[in-house]
C-alpha cells in the first residue's frame, strides 16, 4: 500500500468537515476511553500489571534472538513450520507459495495487522486466489474496498447504515437496520465461507517460547474457524511478538483487552500449539508461520526500541485527541494514531511520512494510558529531529525557526527586538485586546483571536522597579 | 535558606512578552510564600519550539546559556507547567553526552518547580493571598497535568477563596489544542480541539477559565472571543495573588 501519509492535513480536514465520521469517533471517547478507565480502576494490580508487562517485553526483546530461536525449536517439535522472511516482498512470496503448494483457491483470513502491513490480500488476489476476511470490522471494510481505520475497530468509521447499504449490495435482500439482524446475516455468510476455505491464514498475538504456541485473541471466534477448519493454517506476525512463558502471556493479555476495549478478557483466547496430531479430530494438517523482520531488527538496534514493545492494544489512538479528530485514515498507511506515527516512518520512511509524527501537541495522554509504557511523544520527537536534520519541513516552518532561534540565541538584541514588537503590538491591540487578524500567523487568526500583548515586558517593568538580577 | 530562599524567576518568553502581570502576580505569590525573588538574565526561553520541533542543536544552545543563570539560586520558578516540565524533564536529557554539563543541567532540574505545585508543595501555602468572588473553572495543562503531577496543588488553593465557586468541566485533562507550533501547523486540528474545550467550559455555566499555562489559555481565550463568548480567561496566578486590575486575556482596556 502505497503512503499517503503527506496528505495528512489535508486528510484530516476532509475528516473534520464528515459529521458521520465525527460522529463514529466520538463514540470511540464516550466508549473505549470510559470502558479503559473503569476496567483499569477495577483492578488493584493495574499498574503493577503494567510494570510487569514492560519487563517482560523488555527482556524478550533484549534476548530476542534467543526466545526466537527457542521458539522455533519447539513450533518444530509440534509438527510447525517456521519461515523467516525479512521484508514484506519475501513474506508475500513465501504465503503465496505455501497457498500454491496446497492447491488453493480461497482463504479465510482473520485479523492481522502484518497482513496489511505487506499488502498480503491485494497480493493473494492478483495471483489468482480468494480472500476472505473474517473478522467483521476486517469484512465490512473489504466489502467497502477500504483498510482499516483503526487497530482494533477496523470499522469504527462506518455508521451502521453505511454497512446496511454494503451488506445489502453483496449479499443480496433488503438494507437491515438493526445491528443483531446485521451481525447474523454476516455470520451466515461466513459460515460457509469458513468450510469452503482451503487455507487459513491468521495473525498472532504473541508466540510463546517455552512452548511453541501461538496465541491468537478475538472477540468473535474466527480466528478458531479461520485456522482450524482448513487443511492448511498460516500465521504471520513480526520477530518481536515472542515471550518467554505461558505466565508472561497471561500478564500481557490481562492489559490487552482492558487497554483495547475495557474488557476483562477478550471472548476467545486461543493456544494453538502444532498443527492436529493423529489422535486428534479437529485442526489443520499442517501449520505453517512466517516471522517477518522488516525493518523490526533495525529498531531493535536503534534509539526506539521500545516501540517493539507494542501489544496493538489501539489504547494510545483511543486517547489522541488528534486521532479522535482526524481518523484513522487520514493517517495514510496501516498503522494509524500515536503509534502509527512511530511506526510509519519505520516501514515507508521519514521522508514519505513527517507529518505523522508532527501532528501531535505532546499531550502525553497516549503514553499515559499505554500498557506498556511506550514513551510514544519522545519516540515521536526523535521523528521530529530526523526531519529537522533531513530539512523535510515547509521551508515557511523553517524559516520561522530559524529567525527565532537567531534572536533567542542573542539575548540583548532579543530584549531589544521584542521589547519594539510588544510595544507596536500592545498600542494596536490595546483598545479592543485582541487581533482577529494578524499577516503572520493566519493558521491562529483563521479561527481563534488573537490575544494583544500588555505593551511591555515583564524584564523591562523589573529592571525599572527593581533593578536587581544580572 | 528555609526561611527565604532566594529564587529565580523563570518568567517564561509568554508572560515576558504577552502578559507580565501574571509575572508580578508570581513575584507577589512568591514573596507571600516567603521567598526572596530575583529574575536573572540571560533568560530567553527554555527551549520548548526548538526542541518540540527537532531542533535539538539550538535547544541545547539556549540550556547552555540559561542553566549558568539559573545555578546560584535555590529554586528556579516558573509559572508554566510545559515551562517547568522543560527545564525539569528535558534539560538533563539532552546532555546524555556531556557528562558536566549533564550534572549541572541535572542540578538545575531538580531544583526547578512550577509556581503553584511550589507554593503548596515546598512552601506549604495553604490560603492564598487573593481573591475572586464567582464561579471558576479550571483547565489542566497537559505537561504540568503529566510530567509534573500538578493536579490537586491549583485546585486546593482555588477551594481555600471563600467565595469562589470551583466547577469542574466535562475533559478537564483533555489537551486545548495549542501544542505550541501545533497549533499553526495543523490549525484545523486544532481549531476542533479548542472548539471541544470553548464549548465544556461554557457549559459549566463559570464565569472565569483558569489554568496554569499562558498558551493554552491564550488559545482557549482566542476562542472563546471568536464564539463571542462571555467566559474571561486568566492565569491561575493573577487570581491567587488577588491582580485582577489588567483586563482577562484578549479583553482590551476600557479609555
Amino acid at each position: 500500500m502505497e503512503p499517503t501519509s503527506l496528505a495528512f492535513r489535508e486528510r484530516a480536514t476532509r475528516a473534520l468537515a464528515d459529521p458521520v465520521l465525527s460522529t463514529a469517533l466520538a463514540r470511540l471517547e464516550t466508549g473505549w476511553q470510559a470502558a479503559r478507565a473503569r476496567a483499569a480502576a477495577d483492578l488493584p494490580e493495574f499498574e503493577a500489571l503494567r510494570d510487569a508487562a514492560v519487563a517482560i517485553r523488555d527482556h524478550a526483546l533484549a534476548h530476542l534472538d534467543f526466545y526466537l530461536e527457542a521458539f522455533e525449536r519447539r513450533f518444530t517439535e509440534r509438527g510447525g513450520v517456521v519461515h523467516w522472511a525479512r521484508d514484506a516482498a519475501e513474506a508475500r512470496a513465501i504465503v503465496l507459495e505455501l497457498c500454491r503448494a496446497a492447491r488453493a483457491r480461497t482463504v479465510t483470513k482473520s485479523k492481522s495487522m502484518v497482513a496489511e502491513e505487506i499488502g498480503l490480500n491485494a497480493f493473494l488476489e492478483a495471483h489468482g486466489l480468494r480472500v476472505i476476511e473474517t473478522d467483521l470490522g476486517e469484512y465490512i471494510v473489504q466489502l467497502a474496498g477500504e483498510v482499516p481505520s483503526h487497530l482494533v475497530g477496523p470499522a469504527v468509521h462506518m455508521t451502521r447504515e453505511r454497512i446496511a447499504e454494503l451488506f445489502a449490495k453483496a449479499h443480496g435482500g433488503p438494507p437491515k437496520q438493526d445491528s443483531a439482524a446485521l451481525v447474523a446475516e454476516a455470520r451466515r455468510v461466513l459460515r460457509q465461507r469458513y468450510l469452503e476455505a482451503d487455507v487459513g491464514i491468521t495473525g498472532a498475538n504473541f508466540l510463546i517460547a517455552e512452548t511453541g504456541s501461538i496465541v491468537t485473541v478475538t472477540n468473535e471466534g474466527n480466528a478458531e474457524l479461520t485456522q482450524g477448519l482448513p487443511k492448511l493454517h498460516i500465521a504471520i506476525t513480526g520477530i518481536e511478538k515472542v515471550v518467554p512463558t505461558v505466565e508472561d502471556a497471561f500478564v500481557l493479555l490481562r492489559l490487552l483487552a482492558r487497554s483495547a476495549t475495557g474488557q476483562e478478557f477478550s471472548a476467545y483466547t486461543t493456544f494453538l500449539t502444532g498443527p492436529k496430531r493423529p489422535d486428534e479430530r479437529d485442526g489443520p494438517e499442517a501449520m505453517h508461520l512466517v516471522l517477518l523482520d522488516n525493518g523490526r531488527t533495525r529498531m531493535l538496534g536503534g534509539p526506539m526500541r521500545a516501540m517493539l514493545r507494542c501489544i496493538r492494544c489501539g489504547a494510545c489512538m483511543n486517547h489522541c485527541p488528534v486521532y479522535l479528530a482526524a481518523g484513522g485514515h487520514a493517517y495514510g498507511w496501516v498503522y494509524p494514531g500515536p503509534m502509527g506515527s512511530v511506526l510509519t516512518p519505520h516501514f515507508v520512511g521519514i521522508e514519505k511520512s513527517w507529518p505523522l509524527p508532527n501532528a501531535s501537541t505532546f499531550c502525553g495522554r497516549c503514553e499515559e494510558v499505554c500498557p506498556v509504557r511506550i514513551p510514544l511523544p519522545g519516540l515521536m520527537r526523535l521523528w521530529r529531529e530526523e526531519a529537522h536534520r533531513r530539512g523535510l519541513a515547509p521551508p515557511a516552518a523553517r524559516f520561522g525557526l530559524a529567525l527565532w532561534a537567531f534572536f533567542a540565541r542573542r539575548p540583548p538584541l532579543y530584549r531589544f527586538a521584542t521589547r519594539i514588537a510588544v510595544a507596536l503590538l500592545g498600542a494596536f491591540g490595546r483598545r479592543r485586546g485582541r487581533f482577529a487578524r494578524l499577516p503572520f500567523a493566519r493558521g491562529w487568526t483563521e479561527s481563534r483571536d488573537f490575544p494583544a500583548p500588555e505593551g511591555s515586558t515583564f524584564t523591562a517593568q523589573w529592571r525599572a522597579r527593581r533593578g536587581t538580577g544580572r | 535558606m528555609a526561611d527565604s530562599p532566594r529564587v529565580a524567576l523563570f518568567v517564561t518568553c509568554l508572560v515576558d512578552l504577552f502578559r507580565p502581570s501574571v509575572g508580578w502576580a508570581a513575584v507577589e505569590l512568591l514573596e507571600k510564600a516567603g521567598c526572596r525573588v530575583e529574575v536573572p538574565e540571560p533568560q530567553i526561553c527554555c527551549g520548548q519550539p526548538a526542541f518540540n520541533s527537532g531542533d535539538r542543536r539550538t535547544t541545547e544552545e539556549l540550556a547552555r546559556q540559561t542553566i549558568p543563570a539559573l545555578e546560584p539560586y535555590d529554586f528556579v520558578v516558573a509559572p508554566s507547567g510545559s515551562c517547568a516540565g522543560m527545564l525539569r524533564r528535558h534539560f538533563p536529557e539532552l546532555f546524555d553526552d556531556d557528562p558536566a554539563w549533564k550534572a549541572r543541567a541535572r542540578a538545575v532540574a531538580d531544583k526547578s518547580w512550577e509556581l503553584v505545585s511550589f507554593l503548596v508543595d515546598v512552601r506549604g501555602m495553604s490560603e492564598p493571598p487573593g481573591g475572586f468572588a464567582g464561579r471558576v473553572t479550571y483547565h489542566d495543562s497537559c505537561s504540568g497535568l503529566r510530567e509534573l503531577g500538578i493536579k490537586a496543588q491549583p485546585r486546593a488553593l482555588l477551594r481555600a477563596i471563600s467565595e469562589l465557586e470551583l466547577v469542574e468541566m466535562e475533559g478537564c485533562e483533555v489537551c486545548c489544542g495549542f501544542g505550541g507550533t501545533f497549533c499553526v501547523k495543523y490549525p484545523e486540528i486544532s481549531t476542533k480541539m479548542v472548539e471541544d474545550k470553548a464549548r465544556r467550559a461554557e457549559a459549566t455555566g463559570a464565569e472565569l477559565l483558569l489554568a496554569g499555562d499562558l498558551g493554552c489559555l491564550m488559545n482557549i481565550a482566542g476562542r472563546l472571543a471568536r464564539r463571542n463568548s462571555t467566559l474571561a480567561v486568566r492565569h491561575v496566578a493573577e487570581v491567587l495573588a488577588g491582580r485582577l486590575e489588567t483586563p482577562p486575556i484578549g479583553v482590551g482596556r476600557v479609555g
